[in-house]
């Protein structure tokens, strides 16, 4: 079952990657003309106001190779991540009845529990391989530009993301259990919902709220970065987030009558 | 012989929609059990409740004397099931679909679904989104077929296959048969239910309408009454009435003495009472008596 969900995800995965990564090595290239011209980009910045803010440009400097990552590398991982997850863990049970496969899955000698667990695992698979193949083209592109990042920010912060991810996954797992089809544009929509409420936090301190809502506020580059740690809190908090939607789909998915 | 189905008063609405309502069966060991039906009379319902993919308003399915609602693993493991519409993974080859399925049982298949691929002419490296409808559902048949199941349900499963497929089709399921497998065959294909099954089930509505032997059924109040010379019969309930050019052919089900005194002093050239085939059978379980009654 694990191998027959990776074998129908694997394509899918290498896309993300592909695209996240491509883009994180694209604007590393950049780095070095950026860091000849700081001056006048900075004064830009400066006069951006809540808007670099909200992509944590207050709290990182991006004329430093970690900051600027976290930055720009950081918004392309944060956005695909997000949207590829949401996208995944919502389709995972839902495109079984979509395609009219849960039909036939489902009267083999195989308990829905089972399944779900299956496809979890596969979700988390998915997610962590699409995670180290972005770390390996940033990882490919550090000695290229000739400067490399602080390692122990890097790590905490691909760590951040893909708890971030899975959070999104399980959560969206949940979701799909309740779908038939259509869950694209859900999983999008939630993901969506979900960076958006993370980039409000940044802008407004009447938005701060959000931060115990949204994944985002955890697992931003700014907020791991400028610390060098993660938000212990908020993390126990997403993983909770994850646990009661995966709760709610295996509740769901074991109820549920296959139309 | 052992009961092998048990359905009782199973019910099952989707919101205010019914779908089966009280429906109670059983099939024994070794059967080759027929379930008719029309479209949307609940045959499908039926098959999934018994098989635990619905969960049944009320009522209770169980299958090898167990319940599917406590028991579904250990069942499904003795069941070979070919659904009427098989959905399958777009990226699988015809084997990864087969060996997919058989990966769920434990046995080794390779050589039953080799041997079935061949016998119904199913290329096993197409990949399964480039065939036909029948020949997917050829896909889904090995699939069902290839491991040893001691029952095997089957829903609509002649539908997109040729009449060559057909044919071989019906041999492979009564050689399971005669090895000892029971059969619950879902069908709206009359022909093969009064061919091939020993006992049908009649549903409609959601309702059973009867249950019993297919030769029962077939003889039962119901007969096939053909008249020479003869164009109206007054006070004779006819159903299917059918104008012949020199008289009349309809279903009757009261009885044959009324028949008979109704058409004394009519010109009657040539009568025959017959025993209708169950085409005609199945009619009188499912025509609304006041649209047909003449």
């Amino acid at each position: 079952m694990l191998k027959h969900e990776l074998k129908q995800g694997w394509k899918g995965m290498l896309l993300w990657s592909l695209a996240v990564g491509i883009m994180i090595v694209f604007c590393l290239m950049l780095f070095p003309e950026l860091q000849k011209q700081l001056a006048p980009i900075q004064t830009m910045m400066q006069g951006l106001g809540g808007i670099a803010s909200a992509f944590g440009m207050d709290r990182l400097n991006y004329g430093e190779l970690t900051g600027f990552y976290g930055i720009y590398a950081g918004f392309m991982l944060g956005i695909g991540g997000m949207f590829y997850a949401a996208i995944l863990g919502c389709g995972i049970l839902s495109k079984e009845e979509a395609q009219h496969t849960a039909e036939t899955l489902l009267t083999y000698p195989v308990s829905r529990s089972s399944v779900c667990i299956w496809k979890l695992t596969a979700v988390a698979v998915l997610l962590f391989g699409f995670n180290v193949l972005v770390v390996l083209f940033s990882m490919a592109a550090f000695p290229i530009i000739g400067q490399f990042p602080h390692w122990k920010a890097f790590a905490l912060y691909h760590l951040a993301q893909l708890i971030m991810q899975l959070e999104i996954a399980g959560i969206c797992f949940g979701v799909s259990a309740f779908l038939r089809k259509g869950s694209g544009t859900i999983g999008m929509a939630i993901a969506f919902v979900l960076y958006f409420l993370g980039i409000a936090g940044n802008i407004t301190e009447r938005a701060a709220f959000v931060r115990y809502i949204t994944p985002y506020a955890y697992a931003d580059g700014a907020s791991v970065i400028s610390r060098v740690s993660l938000d212990g809190g908020l993390v126990a908090l997403g993983i909770a987030y994850a646990a009661v939607g995966i709760a709610a789909g295996f509740w769901k998915y074991n109820k549920k009558d296959i139309l | 012989m052992a009961e092998i189905i048990r359905l009782c008063n199973l019910t099952k609405y989707y919101g205010k929609h019914r779908g089966i309502e009280n429906l109670s069966l059983q099939v024994q060991e070794g059967e080759i059990f027929g379930f008719i039906g029309p479209n949307g009379a609940g045959k499908s319902t039926t098959i999934r409740s018994m098989l635990g993919l619905l969960q049944p308003d009320s009522g209770t399915a169980e299958l090898f004397g167990k319940s599917i609602q406590t028991a579904k693993l250990d069942i499904l493991r003795r069941v070979g099931y070919l659904p009427s519409e098989p959905g399958f993974y777009g990226n699988m080859r015809v084997r990864d679909a087969m060996q997919f399925a058989a990966s769920f049982y434990g046995e080794d298949c390779r050589s039953a679904a080799e041997t079935l691929c061949e016998r119904f002419k199913l290329d096993a490296g197409k990949h399964v989104q480039e065939l036909s409808l029948g020949n997917r559902k050829k896909v889904s048949l090995v699939s069902a077929f290839q491991h040893r199941a001691e029952l095997y349900v089957l829903d609509e499963p002649t539908s997109g296959l040729d009449p060559l497929m057909q044919k071989e089709f019906f041999e492979l399921l009564q050689e399971k048969n005669r090895e000892g497998a029971t059969i619950f065959l879902s069908s709206h294909v009359l022909g093969e239910i009064q061919k091939y099954c020993s006992r049908a089930a009649v549903i409609r509505d959601g309702s059973l309408v009867v249950c019993d032997d297919v030769a029962h059924i077939c003889s039962s109040t119901i007969k096939r009454v053909t008249i020479r010379g003869v164009e109206e019969i007054a006070g004779i309930p006819m159903r299917n009435l059918q104008k012949t050019g020199d008289g009349i052919s309809f279903l009757y089900s009261g009885p044959v003495q009324e028949l008979i005194t109704a058409l004394q002093g009519l010109p009657v050239e040539d009568l025959t009472i017959t025993e209708p085939p169950l085409e005609d059978a199945f009619l009188h379980f499912y025509t609304d008596s006041e649209d047909e009654i003449c």
